[in-house]
Order: C-alpha cells, then structure tokens, then sequence
C-alpha cells in the first residue's frame, strides 16, 4: 500500500468533511444519547430522505429541501409530543415512519429510484464538492460555538430536567434547540454514512466512551476520538478494498464498541 | 423581612383539591418545617413555589415579589429534590454536577469551600453514579449552595439515606441557619427531627391545620395527637 491515496484532492475533502462530522455528532449525539434520544437522529435522517426526494423533484439541490423538512419535521413532532403527551419512543416511530412514506410516494411520482437517492441512502463522502466541504465546516464551527455558549445550560437540562427549570434555565427552549441543532447535524453528515446509517455516528461512539469517561468533558473527549479513529480509517480503509465508506466506518465503530466492552468484562476497566 | 409569603393558595386537579386554601409567612432566618402525611400536598406546594406548577390560585410572593410576574426569584433559592433522579450512566463527576448548578463564572475556591463544609471533597472526582444515597444527597445541597441562595428548599430529602448520613445530614442543615443565616424550608415526614431542628412548624394536610413556632407545636399534646390521627386517617385512606 502507497500514501498516493492521501495526495488525492478528493479524498482531502472526503477526511476534512468526515472529521469535521465524526466531531460534530459525537458532540450532539452524546446530548442525545444522554437524553434517551438515541434514535431521534436516526428519524430526522429517514425525515430528511422526504426532504431529499421532494428536492430530486423539484429539480432543487436536495440537501435544502431535506434541510428544511428535516428541522420542520422534527420541530412539529416535537411539539406534538409535548402537547398531546406521546411518549419519545412513539414520537421518534411516528417521525420515522412519515418521513420515508413521504419519500416513496414522492419517488413513485418521479418515476423510480435513482443513483443520487442511493448515495443519500448509503452516503458517497468521497464525492463530496469543494461547497460541501465548506458548508460541512461552517455548520460544524457555528454549531460547535452554540454548544460551547450554551454548554451549562444544555448539560444541566440534560441531566435533570426539572432542577435545570428551578434553576432558571428555560428547558423548553433548550429542548427545541437541541431537535434543531441535530436536524442540521443529521442532514450535513448524511453524505458521510447516508440516511440509514446515520444514527450510528451519534450513538455508538458515545455508548463506547460512557465506558471510559468520568466526567462530561473527559468522556466528549473519548467519543470524539473514537470517532474520527472510526471515520479517517473507515474511509481509507474502503478505499483501499473498494468497499463501502458507510459501512466501513459503523463496523470499524461497533468493533471499538464490542472491544470496550470485552476490555469491561474482563475487569479491566475502571472508573476510580 | 418576609422571605415568602402564601395567601390564599389553592391548586385544584380534577376531582380533588390538592391545596385548599393555604396561606403562612415565611421570615429571614426561619427554619420551617413543613410536616404532613403522604398526598397531603406538600410537594405540590412546593411545585408551586418553585415555578414548576402555575395553575393554582391565590398569590404566592418570594422577597416581596409575586412569582407570577418574573422567574428572577429563583435567583435567591437553592432546591434540593426528594430523590435526585438522573441516568444512572451519566458521566458526570461530582465536580461537574455541582457546577451545573453555578450561574455566573465559576468560582473553584467557593466550590472547593462548599465540598469541604459537606463532607465530599474527597469525593470532587467520582462519578456520581457511583455515590451513596448519603453522599449524593450533600451533592444536591453543595450544588443548591454555590449561587449563595438566602432560602433553601428541600423535599423530604432523606428518603432512604442511612442513619449516619442523616445525622451528618441534620448537622448541616443546622449549620446552615445558624451560621450561614440561610432560611431553610424543609418538609419531612420525620416529627422528632422537625422538633429538633425546626425553629417553625406547618402541617399541612391540603389545609393548613396549623402554622406557627415549633415549641407551641409539640409542647401542645392535643395539638400533636390531632395532627398525628388526622394524618393516620389520611394515610389509611392512601392504603
């Protein structure tokens, strides 16, 4: 093996953009995680794939169009939620659920399934554009900055909603902030793993790092790093037997994963 | 100075009035301890008192304020729950969980103070899943400490805690009003420890059976016996 690979531009852009996701889901997803919330990026990102055909349709870049339904969607079932008092896991299977059969009517209408549906499926991170690139980056830092602004306030509902609200923070808005944010983290870092693999990177990482980590920051820290382990040997491990990045980097992730957990039973790891 | 002040509050549900109308001062200083049987509304009372419940009726006024018109009031309080419900696997040290609490930039030699006055500096590093029900509890106090709240609130917050830990508990607590001149309002099932720490007493059994110095309280035999069946009574009721 040669590091010819590593001269590609392409593949420059596909390392910079799957850092920059590996980072920005460990972060959001350990929110999530923490919040019993494991699989709500997985029903944004089946919401964004109505997004996605709705833009095929329409002849507009679909990532805008998923973009927009995803954070609506997400937004609305959320409210619903707390409205009519449905429980997480109900509300996430409903999301699910509407947003694919949005999209396979709006594909039928189309005439079909097409290669750009597949790589939204399955993720193409080594074709990502130079304006991918950039947009991944921007997202990643302006959100990045909202987390570390917000850190006590979004630590603190997290870990207990109710003393958080007798201590002034206004949980509700935290809430929608947090639905908001991993609407925009699960649609920009669908082209890394696509739209149904996408809850991989905001769980698994963080379940493997709850291991290690004793305090919040130690164990973002760990998740983080798993991550972009799991996302730069993934990419270039695919590259180089010609296989999937996708399922690559979530194999390369459960193994970190399984390993922990062997290291755990074996009494080797603990916390004090 | 009046730190709070209940009139007229009444919270009603559906088919049963969970307060009916409660009304008490609570002064600078005081240490109130609210007593009342299970279901007698005390944590409803408190609900109400700290923002979390906004249907009721009547008015309820922290340092002069009604509640209603500004959520500033809280500012001043610090609240320590029955039973500190979080995800086991949080990974959260001591440390960490007691700076969630912290409104302004953090401020180590006052966080390190608060550790050492309850007994879990030693513990600053640990996880917090993996405290005992005793030490997790000065955790929820050392974290309602670190904004300097003049009154303190807490809900029954001995609930299975070994005896050891209650007295440390207990001791605290005294400290606190004695020293620290932090009002403290407190409900407890507990008679004997609210006679010997609470300078105030109120029994509350949706109504406010009665509101007033502690030693008028318990040195009334027929006002205790009166108390105690009445809460019987409720309690049979629950069963």
């Amino acid at each position: 093996m040669s590091f010819e690979i590593l001269t590609f531009s392409f593949m420059h852009r596909a390392l910079i953009s799957g850092i920059a996701i590996a980072i920005l889901c460990s972060v959001v997803g350990l929110f999530l995680v923490l919040r019993r919330y494991s699989l709500f990026g997985d029903a944004i990102a089946h919401s964004s794939f109505g997004g996605i055909a709705l833009g095929l349709l329409a002849g507009v870049y679909p990532l805008w169009t998923a973009y927009g339904v995803s954070i609506v969607s997400a937004l609305i079932i959320t409210r619903i939620k707390d409205k009519y008092n449905i429980s997480g896991d109900a509300s996430i299977a409903v999301l699910l659920s509407s947003g694919i059969a949005v999209g396979l009517v709006i594909i039928g209408f189309s005439g079909g399934f097409t290669i750009d549906i597949f790589s939204f499926l399955f993720g193409s991170i080594l074709l990502v554009s130079v304006d991918d690139t950039i947009l991944i980056l921007s997202l990643t830092g302006i959100i990045l900055i909202v987390i570390l602004l917000l850190y006590r306030p979004l630590l603190y509902s997290t870990f207990n909603e109710e003393q958080a609200k007798v201590s002034g923070i206004p949980v509700e808005k935290i809430n929608y902030l947090i639905v908001f944010i991993a609407g925009i983290t699960v649609v920009t870092s669908v082209q890394l793993v696509g739209v149904l693999l996408i809850s991989a990177l905001f769980v698994i990482p963080n379940v493997t790092a709850i291991m290690y980590g004793k305090g919040f920051k130690q164990t973002a820290i760990i998740s983080i790093s798993f991550s972009v382990f799991s996302v730069v040997a993934g990419i270039l491990v695919s590259y180089i037997f010609d296989i999937t990045p996708a399922g690559t980097i979530v194999l390369l992730s459960i193994g970190l994963l399984g390993g922990t957990m062997g290291i755990k039973s074996a009494g080797l790891l603990s916390k004090n | 100075m009046s730190i709070v002040e209940i009139n007229n509050l009444t919270v009603k549900y559906p088919d049963v009035k969970a307060l009916d109308n409660v009304s008490f001062v609570v002064n600078e200083g005081d240490f109130l301890g609210i007593i009342g049987p299970n279901g007698a509304g005390k944590s409803t009372l408190f609900d109400c008192m700290l923002g979390l419940n906004s249907k009721y009726e009547g008015t309820i006024k922290f340092f002069g304020e009604d509640i209603r018109g500004s959520k500033n009031y809280l500012k001043g309080i610090g609240y320590v729950p029955q039973k500190p419900i979080f995800e086991k696997n949080f990974p959260a040290t001591v440390n960490d969980v007691v700076r969630m609490g912290l409104r302004n930039e953090s401020d180590n030699e006052k966080i390190d103070e608060i550790l050492q006055q309850l007994w879990i500096h030693e513990l600053s590093n640990r996880r917090i899943g993996e405290l005992s029900g005793g030490q997790l509890q000065r955790v929820f106090i050392a974290k309602a400490l670190v904004n300097n709240p003049k009154v303190l609130i807490l809900d029954e917050p001995v609930t299975g805690i070994d005896q050891q830990s209650i007295e440390l508990f207990y001791s605290i607590l005294r400290e606190l009003n004695s020293k620290q001149k932090i009002t403290i309002i407190w409900s407890s099932h507990d008679l004997d420890a609210v006679n010997k720490l609470a300078n105030h007493v109120a029994c509350l059994n949706r109504t406010l059976f009665f509101h007033g110095v502690s030693e008028k309280f318990f040195s009334d035999d027929k006002l205790v016996k009166q108390y105690s069946e009445a809460s019987m009574q409720e309690h049979m009721h629950h069963h």
